[in-house]
């Protein structure tokens, strides 16, 4: 299946880029994180992160299906 | 009137324009906050600020905060607008106003979308400092100690980053 995925903050900058299109057998955005986290330098784990789908907060454990749009989010900074 | 609740804005933000968002007959008082961008962080020399959000998602995370706190402490009226792009020192990065009946409902409803923005609306900050080195705030030193407390330092360190409050 195809993932949208968009970068924000340091993970575009260590992503070089700001979204991708992946072809990809991730079940959920853990296995997807983990896919690439073995492409780019992240250094963030998975624990610091949260996920959206499709432009809502999700649970890591939610089954991605084809077409989603995912974005993980480093601690925020606002204010 | 029809502004959205949150919302952002590439440039300046003129509070005595926002305010006027916030006029209601029924209200004896308004009360607002401004987070400016402060010259040091964390004992280091602070040049210039540079704010990036997941836009889409913060202005619905951002208007269900200023909902709660309508519904919470019963304010006529609030909203809030946050920077994005370069600020440099002494720039408003955000402001919150609200609007109520008196003022103890207003004072508490400003802190509250304050403190829930930082921790929930996906922004992230970027310092540049005068040695030329920069830093993505809450993100650079929690990657040093990866893994070791995972969620808790989102908070932990969002709360020792605080930008503009002191």
């Amino acid at each position: 299946m195809k993932i949208h995925v968009r970068y924000y903050a340091i993970l575009r900058e260590q992503a070089g880029k700001s979204e991708e299109s992946i072809t990809t057998s991730a079940a959920t955005a853990t296995a997807l994180f983990d896919e690439l986290k073995a492409r780019y330098p992240f250094t963030l784990n998975a624990s610091q992160l949260k996920v959206a789908i499709n432009t809502e907060f999700r649970d890591w454990k939610t089954p991605l299906k084809d077409g989603d749009s995912v974005v993980f989010i480093p601690p925020v900074a606002g204010g | 009137m029809s502004k959205p609740s949150f919302s952002f804005s590439t440039a300046a933000i003129d509070s005595n324009e926002e305010r006027k968002h916030l006029a209601d007959p029924t209200s004896g008082g308004y009360c607002a906050f401004e987070g400016w961008v402060r010259n040091h962080n964390e004992g280091l020399a602070v040049t210039r600020l540079e704010y990036e959000a997941f836009a889409e998602l913060a202005v619905k995370e951002g208007a269900r905060i200023v909902d709660e706190a309508v519904k919470k402490f019963g304010v006529n009226r609030a909203a809030c607008v946050h920077r994005v792009g370069i600020l440099a020192i002494g720039d408003m990065a955000v402001w919150v106003g609200v609007s109520a009946r008196h003022r103890d409902e207003a004072f508490k409803a400003c802190r509250y979308i304050i403190d829930e923005v930082k921790h929930r609306v996906p922004i992230w900050k970027k310092e540049h400092y005068v040695n030329g080195d920069s830093g993505w705030v809450n993100c650079e030193r929690c990657a040093e100690h990866a893994g070791d407390h995972a969620q808790d330092d989102h908070h932990a360190h969002a709360h020792h980053h605080d930008h503009g409050e002191r």
